[in-house]
């Protein structure tokens, strides 16, 4: 049972929770997550650690509602408690200095890309950084990613805040200005797929950020599975990370509509009972 | 923990147990027929996820007690991973001190009701008995009584529970609450030492809850079990992941002086053949956790699960079976079996086999995947199998499958679980660098003490076995416990 200290709205459908958790804020990395489980009959969801203050033994998750467990989650008010939650899991980020990244965050992809970009910038690499989202409301942390970016550019696809356009166009941009050495991608599959397909165009060295479907997150079960170079690997043990032109993003799209009927149903009936 | 012969043999002659042997001549009680298991009827228990076996009634469990011949050379227990003093108990069922018996059961054995449940006694204690060896007659039913036992005594309310040594204040961690983990706190406890047990899941049990299914195993009795090791002062963490949560240098500073890893088998293997990855492939450990620790199958459950209706269960294990009669159990009309070689060479129990074919599940024998196909979803819909003939036997004695070419057919699939086997969880190999690993993953470790090339770090069950039964890695975790302990004093009194 971990105790939620603080919750704030970013906007209508994401929110920021700082819950106690002082084994997993202490050894957390950038690029770990957790699993977290709501209620004794609730399922078990990976969610990326977006920040921890290893002092105060708290983490801070951010959570998007898209269907039951994250709308229960949201839900949760100061001082309620999650049932359960276990990390930090995975590889942590390979920090290193290879000169300007380029990072590409997509609507609540943005969160686990924060600490990523905050550790990159003080290993002394030169950060440009993309936020993309459907309207200016879905842009979160901005003001955190400012902080830690040489450089900020804003897409959204109405043009509602910063430039119309993909986060794709913006990135394109920037390369076709300056010299790229690496990009990092966080967002839906389908915005990675499409940032892996620009960026190899250009021959930039690209990591994206994996959000499967898990059950255990230990490696005990192969639901998170994805073929890497035609290799299936595990998202929980073997990633979350890995090289964005080895990935393949069609499969891994499939595999994510894999329950698409079961929780739609799900989510309809429990949104019926609020 | 007391098995040594001289011991066996003081309770052998005890006044009781000599009375009770001269009570009915040898040939009355090898005339006696084997008590068969009463079960729910295959049509019944396909539908639901009761428990297939019944338990024997008090009165069948004293007639098949008596064909135990108390031989002076008990064979049997030699064949026990973790040396149940069988005649002992046997012999108080024999005389009706029935909780007697489950407290014979419990000087060796932590976990008897699950044992007696899922134990391959066949291939140990029952193979040993003298019934099978010499008359060639069934063997005594010793995991049904230990079974009978064990439940007795659970459904007395008068569990009784294990003594302990006093306290010694010296911290140990049990690294995953599995069987091995299990067996290893509780020896650890009666030596008075401070145990914790820290497990990755949010249940305690390990496989035992996440594998295997309630038909064969009720958690309930699982969470009984359990809580007698509580009531032994053990203490157990859930969603800790020793490797992660904290390393083993973290816990060195919180004071624990010896370690046990118990972290089992983790990763699932599949076959890396064409369309592995489509929607509705899923590997044993997956499916199962869904259905048995997460109840996905039931609604009012959030985690879902696919449900098929024609279902392919890829492997020839235990594993397999539990999948296959799950699969049944969630509604498959059919659900099949699928084995590169002969029923022979099947790893699963004979009982499993035979309750899976009267549960209507079908064999195909010398069979094996080749591709995947699926619709416009990504489900998969179909499966290309290759027949197979055996050849010379392989390293493992078994003979090798040989694929047949050109014997190729496809056929109607819309859910498949793969069950070929797990490779060993690296997240402690991989937190601890030093530790000695064999090629395959597994931890290296001395057979007698489980020690492995860390003085402080012992280990057992599937970590270091790479896939076994419930009761050798209870074994393990006994000996590991006997190991650490040595280590411990062997230090304590170096020191002094």
């Amino acid at each position: 049972m971990n105790k939620i200290v603080s919750r704030k709205n970013l906007s209508e459908h994401v929110v920021k929770i700082d819950i106690e958790a002082p084994l997993i804020a202490k050894k957390r990395k950038a690029g770990h997550f957790v699993i977290v489980r709501i209620g004794e009959k609730g399922e078990r969801i990976p969610l990326t650690i977006s920040s921890a203050d290893p002092e105060r033994g708290i983490i801070t998750l951010i959570v998007q509602k898209v269907g039951v467990t994250s709308h229960k989650l949201s839900a949760l008010k100061e001082g309620d408690f999650i049932t359960d939650v276990v990390g930090p899991l995975g590889k942590a980020t390979h920090i290193e200095k290879v000169g300007t990244v380029l990072c590409a965050g997509g609507g609540v992809g943005i969160a686990p890309l924060l600490p990523i970009v905050e550790e990159m910038h003080k290993a002394g690499n030169r950060i440009i950084t993309v936020l993309a989202a459907r309207s200016r409301e879905l842009i979160i942390l901005e003001d955190e990613m400012r902080a830690h970016s040489d450089e900020v550019i804003i897409m959204t696809d109405d043009g509602s805040y910063g430039k119309k356009g993909l986060v794709t166009n913006g990135m394109e941009e920037v390369i076709r200005k300056e010299k790229i050495d690496m990009a990092i991608t966080i967002g839906p599959a389908i915005m990675m797929k499409y940032c892996a397909l620009l960026t190899k165009k250009y021959n930039i060295p690209t990591v994206a950020s994996l959000n499967t479907i898990m059950v255990d997150g230990t490696g005990m079960c192969g639901a998170c599975r994805v073929s890497i170079n035609g290799e299936t690997k595990f998202v929980c043990v073997d990633g979350p990370e890995f090289d964005a032109h080895a990935v393949n993003f069609d499969e891994m799209l499939l595999r994510l509509g894999g329950y698409r009927e079961e929780e739609r149903i799900a989510y309809e009936s429990y949104l019926k009972t609020l | 923990m007391n098995n040594h012969p001289d011991y066996l043999k003081e309770c052998r002659e005890q006044e009781w147990r000599v009375e009770l042997r001269k009570s009915m001549k040898a040939k009355e009680r090898t005339a006696l027929e084997r008590v068969k298991m009463p079960e729910h009827e295959p049509e019944v228990r396909s539908r639901d996820h009761r428990e297939v076996n019944i338990g024997l009634s008090e009165e069948q469990a004293v007639v098949e007690a008596k064909r135990c011949l108390d031989c002076a050379d008990p064979t049997c227990i030699s064949g026990c991973p973790v040396g149940i003093n069988i005649p002992a108990f046997i012999k108080n069922i024999e005389r009706g001190a029935f909780l007697e018996s489950a407290r014979v059961l419990k000087e060796t054995n932590t976990l008897p009701a699950v044992c007696g449940r899922v134990c391959p006694q066949e291939v140990q204690c029952e193979e040993a008995c003298f019934y099978a060896r010499k008359l060639h007659l069934l063997p005594v039913a010793i995991g049904n009584l230990e079974r009978f036992a064990a439940d007795y005594e659970r459904n007395s309310g008068k569990i009784s529970i294990p003594e302990t040594e006093k306290s010694n204040g010296i911290k140990v961690a049990i690294i995953g609450s599995g069987p091995a983990g299990l067996a290893a706190a509780a020896d650890m406890a009666r030596l008075g030492y401070s145990v914790t047990v820290f497990e990755a899941l949010h249940e305690l049990g390990g496989v035992l809850k996440y594998g295997i299914p309630e038909f064969r195993l009720p958690n309930e009795i699982v969470d009984v079990e359990i809580d007698n090791l509580k009531k032994m002062g053990v203490s157990f963490h859930t969603n800790f992941v020793v490797g992660k949560t904290a390393d083993l240098d973290d816990l060195r500073k919180e004071g624990y002086r010896a370690f046990f890893i118990g972290s089992g088998a983790g990763l699932p293997r599949f076959m890396n053949i064409p369309g592995e990855n489509y929607i509705g492939i899923f590997s044993s450990n997956e499916y199962l956790t869904r259905v048995n620790l997460m109840n996905a199958a039931k609604e009012e459950y959030d985690t879902p699960v696919l449900f098929g209706r024609k279902v392919a269960v890829i492997g020839g294990g235990n594993t397999a079976m539990d999948s296959v009669r799950t699969a049944r159990r969630l509604g498959a009309e059919k659900a099949m079996i699928i084995y590169r070689r002969t029923e022979e060479e099947m790893p699963a129990r004979k009982e499993e086999i035979k309750h899976a074919r009267e549960e209507g599940i079908e064999f195909h024998m010398l069979s094996n995947p080749v591709e995947y196909f699926a619709d416009q979803n990504g489900r998969v819909n179909r499966m290309r199998i290759q027949k197979m003939k055996l050849g010379e036997p392989d390293s493992s004695g078994r003979r090798r499958p040989i694929p047949i070419e050109g014997s190729e057919y496809d056929t109607e699939v819309d859910l498949v679980v793969v069950s070929v086997g797990v490779s060993p969880n690296p997240l402690i190999p991989s937190s601890v660098k030093e530790l000695e690993v064999t090629r395959w993953g597994t931890l290296v470790v001395d057979k007698e003490s489980m020690q492995t090339n860390i003085p402080e770090l012992f280990a057992g069950g599937d970590i270091v076995r790479g896939g076994a039964t419930v009761i050798l890695a209870m074994g393990d975790g006994r000996k590991a416990a006997a190991g650490m302990h040595k280590t411990i004093t062997d230090n304590v009194l170096n020191k002094k």
